[in-house]
Order: C-alpha cells, then sequence, then structure tokens
C-alpha cells in the first residue's frame, strides 16, 4: 500500500470514518423511529380493543416460534409461505383468515410426505388475536406494496 | 504457546468443533424436510431443526471468539491473561447454558419452553435467530461480560497493539449490540426495526473487526511480515467496513413499512460493502507474497486464504447480486437470501473460526509450530471438500432462488408458494447431496485431529531472501 499514507492516518480514518457514519445513521433513525411511531395502522394499537387483540396475537405468533417456518414482510424461513400478506391473500376477510387457521393447527396425519404444520393446541380466543395481528401487518403500508404479487 | 494462560482457550475450540458438527447434522435434517417434508414429524418439526441449526451457529462462532480472543490477546499483550479462571468457568456457564437450551428447543414445544422460562416477564422470544429463552439471553450478557473484563483488564495492563484494540472494539459492539434484542415493541415495524440492530451490525458490522483482528494476527505470525504494514492494511480494511456497513443496514428496510429514502440509503452504502472484503484478499494473499519465513502450518496459511477469498464470493458478490432496491424487490425472502446467507456465514466467519483453530490448536496441544504432515494433509482436504461443497450449496440455492423469484412472483400467472416449492425440488436435492459431501468434508477435518500426532515436527524456516 502507499507509503503516503501511515498507520496513524488509517487508524483516524477508522474512528473519523466510523463516528461520522454511525451518527448520520443514528439520525436517520430518530426520523424513521417517529416516522414509523405515528403511521396510521400502529394506531390501531392504542384502540382498547383491537390493540389489546394485536398484542395477544403478536404474543402468540412470537411464542410458537411462527417464523421458525414462514416469512413476515419476507423476514423469518422460507419453508412455509409468507403470511405478512396472507389476509390479502385469502380475500381479506377475518372470517376466512381464522377458518384457515384453525384448519392448519389441526391437520390430522396424512400419510403424505409432504410439508404439514405442526399442531398448535390455541383457544377460540387466541385464533381470533392471531388473525388480528396478521390482518394488522397486512395492513402496514410497506413501499411499492411489497410483495410484488398476492402469493407473497 | 507463550503464556500459560493461553491455554483456558483449548475448551472453548473443542466445543465451538461439536458444536459444528451438531450445526451441519441439523442443517442436513432441514434439507431433507425442504423435499420429504414429514421426516422426523412431529418429533422435529422443522423450525425446530433450523433453531438448532442457526442457534448452534451462533453459539459455536462466539465460543470460537472467545477462544480466539482468549488466545490471542496475551500474545499480543506480552503478559498473562488477568483471570484464567473466570475464562474457564464461563466457559462451563456458557457451555450448560446452550445445551439446556438446545435440550429445551428438542425436548418441549416453543410455547410449552417460553412459558417454563418465565417469557411474560421480559418477553424476549420468537425472533429469528433470537429465539433463546430470555434467561438464557441474560446468561449471554453475564459471560460477555465477564469475558470482556478478563480481555480488557489483560490489554489495560499490556502492550496494546492495532489488533488486539481492533479485536477489543469489535467484542464491545457484540455486547452492546446484543442488548437490543432485549427491545420487543409491539408496533411490528419497529420490532423489526431494531431487531437488524443485533443481526445486521453483528455480521454486517462488528464481527467483521473481529475477522480482520484475528485474520490479522495470524498473518502475521505465518508470514512474518512486519507488523505495521498488516496493521495499517486492518485499519483501512475495518475503516471501509463500517463507513460502508453501518448506514449499509438500510438494504434491510426497503419492504418492511419503514420510508422509502432507505431505498437510496441501503443500496447505495451497501453496494459499497464488498469493498471491505475485496480489499482483504487483495490483503491477505500479497502478504504470504511478500512472507518472510516458511511456516510449516501450511494448513493455517490456507484457510487465511480460503477465508479472504470466500468472504468477499459470499459476503461481497452474492450480498451484492440482490442488495440494490430494484432487484432486492423480486428477491426478499427467497431462496436467493438463503443462499448469500450459507456462503457469506461460512465464508467469512466459519472460516476465520477454523483458521484460528488451525494456527493456535497445535500449539496448545504443545507443539512446536504445527500438526505433522499427514493430519495437516487431511485437515487440507477437509478444507476443499467443505469450500468446494458450500460452493455448490450456494449455487444450487441460487438457481432455486431464481426459479422461485420467476414462478412465484415475476411471471404472468405467480403461483402460490408451495406449488413452486414442488416445482424448484430438483435443486433442494442437489442441495442435500452436497450437504453430505459438506458433512464428510466436516468428519475428515475432526479426523486430522487425531491423525500422526507422534510424528515429529518441522521447525519454522526463512523464506529465500528474494521471496
Amino acid at each position: 500500500m502507499s507509503q503516503i499514507l501511515t498507520k496513524e492516518m488509517a487508524r483516524n480514518i477508522f474512528y473519523g470514518g466510523s463516528l461520522f457514519f454511525f451518527l448520520l445513521f443514528l439520525a436517520l433513525t430518530y426520523q424513521t423511529h417517529a416516522d414509523i411511531s405515528k403511521g396510521d395502522r400502529h394506531q390501531l394499537l392504542d384502540d382498547p380493543q383491537v390493540g389489546e387483540q394485536i398484542r395477544l396475537g403478536k404474543k402468540i405468533w412470537e411464542e410458537n416460534d411462527c417464523i421458525g417456518c414462514h416469512t413476515l414482510l419476507g423476514e423469518g424461513a422460507y419453508f412455509a409461505p409468507e403470511l405478512g400478506n396472507v389476509y390479502v391473500r385469502l380475500g381479506s376477510n377475518i372470517d376466512t383468515l381464522k377458518a384457515r387457521i384453525k384448519g392448519l393447527i389441526n391437520m390430522p396425519a396424512t400419510g403424505v410426505p409432504t410439508r404439514r404444520m405442526p399442531r398448535f393446541p390455541l383457544t377460540d380466543e387466541q385464533v381470533d388475536a392471531l388473525a388480528q395481528f396478521l390482518k394488522y401487518v397486512s395492513e402496514i403500508k410497506t413501499n411499492r406494496n411489497w410483495p410484488p404479487t398476492k402469493q407473497g | 504457546m507463550k503464556y500459560k494462560s493461553q491455554a483456558v482457550a483449548k475448551p472453548y475450540f473443542i466445543a465451538a468443533i461439536a458444536l459444528f458438527v451438531a450445526q451441519i447434522l441439523f442443517g442436513l435434517i432441514m434439507g431433507l424436510q425442504y423435499v420429504v417434508g414429514d421426516f422426523l414429524f412431529p418429533e422435529i418439526p422443522f423450525n425446530v431443526a433450523r433453531m438448532v441449526h442457526t442457534n448452534a451457529l451462533i453459539v459455536w462462532l462466539l465460543m470460537a471468539f472467545m477462544g480466539a480472543a482468549y488466545y490471542l490477546i496475551p500474545e499480543e499483550s506480552e503478559t498473562e491473561l488477568a483471570m484464567p479462571w473466570l475464562a474457564t468457568l464461563m466457559f462451563w456457564i456458557f457451555l450448560i447454558a446452550a445445551g439446556l437450551t438446545v435440550a429445551g428447543y428438542l425436548l418441549v414445544p416453543y410455547a410449552e419452553l417460553a412459558k417454563m422460562t418465565m417469557n411474560d416477564l421480559l418477553p424476549t422470544m420468537g425472533r429469528e435467530f433470537l429465539e433463546q429463552p430470555t434467561v438464557t439471553k441474560l446468561g449471554i450478557v453475564v459471560v460477555a461480560l465477564a469475558f470482556l473484563a478478563n480481555i480488557g483488564i489483560t490489554i489495560l495492563k499490556g502492550r496494546k497493539t492495532a489488533v488486539s484494540l481492533v479485536l477489543l472494539i469489535g467484542l464491545l459492539g457484540l455486547a452492546v449490540f446484543f442488548l437490543f434484542s432485549f427491545y420487543l415493541p409491539d408496533n411490528v415495524v419497529l420490532d423489526k426495526y431494531y431487531w437488524w440492530w443485533v443481526v445486521h451490525l453483528w455480521v454486517e458490522g462488528v464481527w467483521e473487526l473481529i475477522l480482520g483482528a484475528i485474520l490479522a494476527f495470524v498473518l502475521i505470525r505465518v508470514t512474518g511480515v512486519d507488523r505495521e504494514v498488516i496493521e495499517k492494511w486492518l485499519y483501512v480494511i475495518i475503516a471501509m467496513t463500517l463507513i460502508t456497513g453501518i448506514v449499509g443496514t438500510g438494504h434491510h428496510y426497503y419492504w418492511i413499512g419503514t420510508p422509502e429514502y432507505w431505498q437510496w440509503w441501503g443500496s447505495i452504502f451497501s453496494a459499497m460493502e464488498p469493498i471491505p472484503f475485496f480489499m482483504m484478499t487483495v490483503f491477505a494473499f500479497n502478504m504470504v507474497n511478500k512472507r518472510r519465513r516458511n511456516h510449516p502450518n501450511k494448513a493455517a496459511t490456507l484457510w487465511a486464504l480460503g477465508t479472504a477469498v470466500m468472504a468477499f464470493l459470499g459476503a461481497g458478490v452474492w450480498g451484492f447480486l440482490h442488495t440494490l432496491a430494484p432487484v432486492n424487490y423480486y428477491t426478499h425472502g427467497t431462496q436467493i437470501t438463503a443462499a448469500h446467507g450459507h456462503m457469506a456465514f461460512y465464508g467469512a466467519y466459519v472460516m476465520i473460526s477454523l483458521t484460528i483453530i488451525s494456527y493456535a490448536m497445535p500449539l496448545l496441544r504443545g507443539r512446536e509450530a504445527a500438526n505433522p504432515a499427514r493430519s495437516q494433509v487431511l485437515e487440507m482436504w477437509s478444507f476443499w471438500l467443505m469450500t468446494v461443497s458450500m460452493v455448490f450449496i450456494t449455487l444450487f440455492l441460487t438457481g432455486a432462488g431464481i426459479l422461485q423469484v420467476y414462478l412465484q412472483r415475476y411471471s404472468d400467472n405467480p403461483m402460490p408458494f408451495l406449488a413452486v416449492q414442488e416445482k424448484i425440488s430438483l435443486f433442494y436435492w442437489l442441495r442435500e447431496i452436497t450437504g453430505v459431501v459438506f458433512l464428510i468434508g466436516l468428519i475428515l477435518y475432526v479426523a486430522s485431529f487425531f491423525v500422526g500426532q507422534r510424528d515429529p515436527e518441522k521447525a519454522v524456516e526463512a523464506a529465500p531472501a528474494e521471496a
């Protein structure tokens, strides 16, 4: 490497450059954080009834490791369908979504070697909450309305 | 081995290799489940195998990083480790916590594990890669703090080199950003936003500092090139890493409900993320060409060069392929991501771990400089088998990903997810077969530790003056 650049200069570029771009990242984060918090769909979280359901639904989503097979807005595992838009895929009907969840978490053994969803012993109230959570996620305004197609 | 206390690194390296084996076995289970959907169902559902696969990876890499630090910091600082007993104690705490966590994943349903570990008190579970029960996460924090104190005090009382400072900054960053795993907001977009502060700022940020420091240390030792030269390279490389990588986090903020401007910040900065990896490749080959000694540990040199090349290919090239927002619009969350993830993790972090293990283990086992020739030959076979099969795993997953994007997102009549999976199963079969070759390479790697240990060894010799 060129003799003009000394080790001390390289070190200063590292400290100065990293600090500068970290501060830039913090500034962008500050703006984004404010923007996300006031997003209209997230106002739902303040609703006394639906907000409570979404919170419970998110907890069920997490405590059953749904992300271990599915993606949610493209993040997660690639073994099972995207669920960030499942509400829309099923025709934007909450009852269809609930019925679908109930069917899938109680799937009987078929003997066919295809991918299957494990059984999850959820109550009706928990299924309702999970459906509300998935509806909330599918209504998040994503850039260019990602995913590109209804299929996720 | 110059300092007695370096010996604490040995159990860390052994446990790392054992967990590596577990990681690969569970990877093969998942790979088979991709094509034989009900394999081991319902005993080991896919999500459980995946948790073990990814969590074992994270833990063994952390074990290897800690072992690396315990090995190289005394040598860099020219003093004994401050508290060797603490390092050994933390090893057992970490190992037992990891073992219990994996047992929890395998033995009880995840929801049950959440209940048993009282996730309600401080919910942190159920996010990708951060599935560990909250109590395990707290354990990781304790281990990390004790580790950092041990390393930090050792550095303070001894010689301060660029290698040890960079390593310390990387490890500090690792600990600090892990704290975001305790932040779990209800707002899904915020949740995802800060989840990346752990995941991205680890693997595309501070971990690269750890990688660079370990690589620099091994290159100083095996090439004998002047430390001033190597440390200057190290600073330039990691400067580029953080200058591009921090704002480069934006390439995860395209489609998750975050503002549109991230498409610009993310695309521009992450497009530059391959630069430091390319510099690392140039650096490693340059140093080996300018070597002042012929170190008898050929295997360690091979791993070091391999790291530089494969990190550039996996993290740099395969990352760039889908990092621009207009491309990522189609590829986000497909097998393209999986392809990149596999080669990047292997090329950067698995290989640097195997580099330091390859360099340090012979010395930790009481040899003068290197393993006997027979053992090294076997180790180099394992290098090629694992590396070549990882290249093919990546290519097959890329093929699967391109077809998936086309059939599910790009063609005129997009097909449902599961129908597409059926169509591309050929690629999953090829990936699984290649995975078996990887496993064979790994078995040879483990075997290399047990071969020819009683053979006499060659000493370090000076390179011819012209070299």
